[in-house]
């Protein structure tokens, strides 16, 4: 017998004939009511607990704001072309001489200081972006190995909870949910940010 | 100093001794001499020398405290946890129910997206199949992603004596690798070490700060001992060809598989190689997509105690232009369906890992992980543990536990931990082929509680007790054996004047 026949071979002989019908209750929130202004402010306030810089900017402030953000982590100064942009960001948030991400090997994008991306969905209870592998997103090594990660968030992509999220989200995309800078609590349970992912994350959250 | 264990040898076998044992419906437990789930002493003797260790004491105090507080902060700010409890149980009740319907599903999906299912029945079958596809890649080394599963199966053993290196990313696995010493907590397995503990280990194992030239500078600040952990393993990461994890959860509807984690590593082991291989135990399904709704709210609170953990990764097979290009997903049996088959003690397969229970209990925190024996330590170690190797493999730890009932509160699934912990002990005794003289007493104690003239005369005899007392409270630990082994760690106390029968009917009248 396989090894397969015989692991659902033991399966079946450890269940037995009577299987119990389980009903799961489901009385859990699936939504959250909450003004989207009020959402925003969630999600602002919980990004910043876990570290994230968050700047704020109308539709037509885009552009400008991205490159405050890229102030903001990378200091004043900084080489356009050491940012890299997921293929399908929009011409106007990119700043000029920005390198757009192609089909090169993942491990060269370690060479870029910073990184700008949308994202599919953000949850505003959790201060969680979701990056779903579009062009908007980027392939995951995009939002990686570069050390400053930038995210726009458009005003609809604000949800209140994780149920809310997974609906809009695609199954068999590779997905990222990432809430605030890489960190670990693995010495003495204390949180510190900043390990192998991007150590700056910086939030452009357009109204 | 905390002196580091010797890694749990696996248990040397007896000359014509069974690789196995088999439950009742004939289902066979994880299998001897391979792995990591049988300490080499019983619970009660490591835990004497670990209690006598003050730096661990005060090490396991310190994290287990500050994780305690912020997990009930951030579950004090979720008003339907228990509605997700309860839901994160049935579902999981659900999977079991279907649970060969379902990994079928999964598989299904796998293959249907351009991955590849493999089956293992036990820890040396997982470990072969590993071996053989990291061989057919030709790589010498492998990144690994933090993964209970293969650290129960031994794997990283298996890949060394096949002349593979495993390089473990997490930093507390990092610590522990490079410590040559055991994991000690499921979700943080360096827990027992301090900072200046592994600033010590960092600088002795660590290339960049070896040699005359090198820069030995290195605080003992939690931030910089990161950094350090990230210039290590950084070339690393970005050299790789081949990846092993775990997964947290499988999504059989969709083929999605789930890993959650913090520092980034995870996702340079799922995102940079070519070949990832993914190691799961069955249980670790879930049935819908929508499920994970619920978990996603449930396991970051309970372990780390954050909103969301920084990092979740999912994925389904293979996505051409983005990750590894060669997905492998080895589904591991070990023992599981014997736990399984034990409709009391099958409710220990719906944990998801998240280590609550081992930061809530008055033992685990006294005598940490390492005296547990098992790669699952704690609460839930001690129910999981002696079922997958078969109770008499790990006697001792259905005892490992005072029976107060915090893990079962912090429980995000809210297994019922202290009832199984029970039901194995009864499992235990009944499996005891000789009499013990626990047994006999009582045996005779039941016989006198069930006769009143009897059971007076012994309360009467008990009364005697008061004249070794001289006046004190409790008894003096001068009673011959065998009772002076249940008293070596209970204190006896001296026999009221009169019972509460006499004092009713001195009162009261008959």
């Amino acid at each position: 017998m396989s090894a397969r026949e015989e692991v659902l071979s033991r399966i079946r002989t450890a269940l037995g004939e009577r299987r119990p019908d389980v009903v799961v209750p489901r009385d859990y929130r699936t939504a959250d009511e909450r003004p989207a202004e009020q959402l925003r402010e969630v999600l602002v306030d919980r990004l910043e607990d876990y570290k994230a810089s968050v700047l704020h900017c109308g539709p037509d402030e885009v552009g400008a704001t991205v490159a405050a953000a890229l102030d903001t982590g990378l200091g004043a100064g900084w080489d356009p072309a050491s940012v890299v942009v997921a293929p399908g960001v929009p011409a106007g948030w990119r700043p000029e001489g920005a390198t757009e991400d192609d089909a090169r090997p993942a491990v060269e994008l370690a060479a870029f200081a910073a990184t700008l991306t949308g994202v599919a969905v953000a949850i505003a209870e959790t201060g969680t972006l979701v990056l779903d592998g579009s062009p908007l997103s980027g392939r995951r090594a995009v939002s990686l190995l570069p050390d400053c990660l930038v995210c726009v968030v458009e005003a609809g992509q604000v949800v209140g909870s994780v149920p809310e999220a997974l609906p809009r989200l695609d199954p068999n995309a590779p997905l990222t949910m990432i809430s605030g800078p890489s960190a670990t609590s693995d010495i003495e349970l204390q949180r510190v940010e900043g390990v192998h992912g991007p150590r700056t994350l910086v939030v452009v959250l357009v109204s | 100093m905390t002196t580091a264990p010797e890694r749990p040898a696996p248990t040397p076998l007896a000359p014509g001794a069974p690789r196995s044992g088999t439950t009742f419906l004939g289902l066979p437990t994880a299998p001897r001499g391979v792995g990591h789930l049988r300490g080499d002493r019983s619970f009660p003797d490591a835990a004497r020398d670990a209690l006598r260790d003050g730096q661990l004491r005060a090490n396991l105090g310190h994290a287990t405290s500050t994780i305690r507080a912020k997990r009930a902060k951030v579950v004090g700010e979720v008003p339907d946890w228990e509605e997700l409890r309860q839901a994160g149980k049935a579902l999981k009740q659900s999977t079991m129910a279907r649970l060969d319907e379902l990994l079928v599903q999964l598989e299904d999906q796998v293959t249907a997206r351009g991955g590849t299912v493999h089956w293992a029945r036990d820890a040396d079958e997982a470990n072969a199949i590993v071996t053989r596809l990291v061989q057919a890649t030709g790589a010498d080394e492998v990144v690994k992603v933090k993964s209970m599963a293969t650290q129960e199966i031994g794997l990283n053993e298996a890949l060394e004596a096949a002349g593979i290196t495993a390089h473990e990313t997490d930093l507390a696995e990092l610590i522990v690798q490079l410590g040559d010493d055991a994991p000690s907590h499921i979700l943080v397995p360096a827990i027992h070490k301090n900072r200046a503990e592994i600033r010590e280990i960092f600088l002795r194992t660590m290339p960049q700060f070896q040699g005359p030239d090198a820069d030995r500078d290195l605080p003992d600040e939690p931030r910089r001992l990161a950094m350090a952990a990230r210039t290590h393993l950084r070339e690393r990461f970005l050299r790789a060809r081949v990846a092993i994890s775990g997964a947290n959860f499988a999504v059989a509807e969709t083929g999605t598989l789930a890993v959650v984690e913090s520092e980034g590593n995870g996702r340079m082991c799922l995102t940079l190689p070519q070949t990832l291989i993914t190691v799961m135990g069955i249980e670790k399904l879930v049935p819908t997509w929508r499920d994970l709704e619920v978990f996603l709210q449930l396991l970051p609170r309970s372990s780390t105690g954050e909103r969301m953990n920084p990092y979740t990764s999912t994925w389904a097979g293979v996505t051409p232009g983005d990750g590894p290009q060669e997905f492998h997903l080895v589904l591991l049996d070990n023992g599981r369906t014997a736990v399984l088959a034990d409709e009391v003690g099958r409710e220990a397969l719906h944990c998801i890992r998240c280590s609550a229970c081992l930061n809530v209990c008055p033992v685990y925190e006294r005598t940490g992980g390492h005296s547990y024996g098992s790669v699952y330590p704690g609460p839930i170690g001690a129910v999981l543990s002696p079922q997958l190797t078969g109770v008499e493999d790990n006697a001792s730890l259905p005892y490992a536990s005072s029976l107060c009932g915090a893990c079962y509160d912090a429980c995000p699934v809210a297994i019922d931990i202290p009832s199984i912990l029970v039901h194995l002990r009864a499992e235990h005794v009944e499996a005891q082929e000789r009499t013990t003289p626990e047994a006999v007493a009582f045996r005779a104690l039941s016989k006198a509680m069930s006769h009143p003239r009897l059971w007076r005369l012994t309360q009467r005899a008990a009364g005697l007790g008061r004249l070794l007392a001289r006046g004190k409270p409790t008894l003096p630990p001068v009673l011959p054996p065998p009772v002076s082994g249940w008293t070596r760690s209970r204190d006896l106390p001296t026999p009221p004047r009169e019972t509460f029968t006499q004092a009713w009917a001195r009162e009261h009248g008959r």
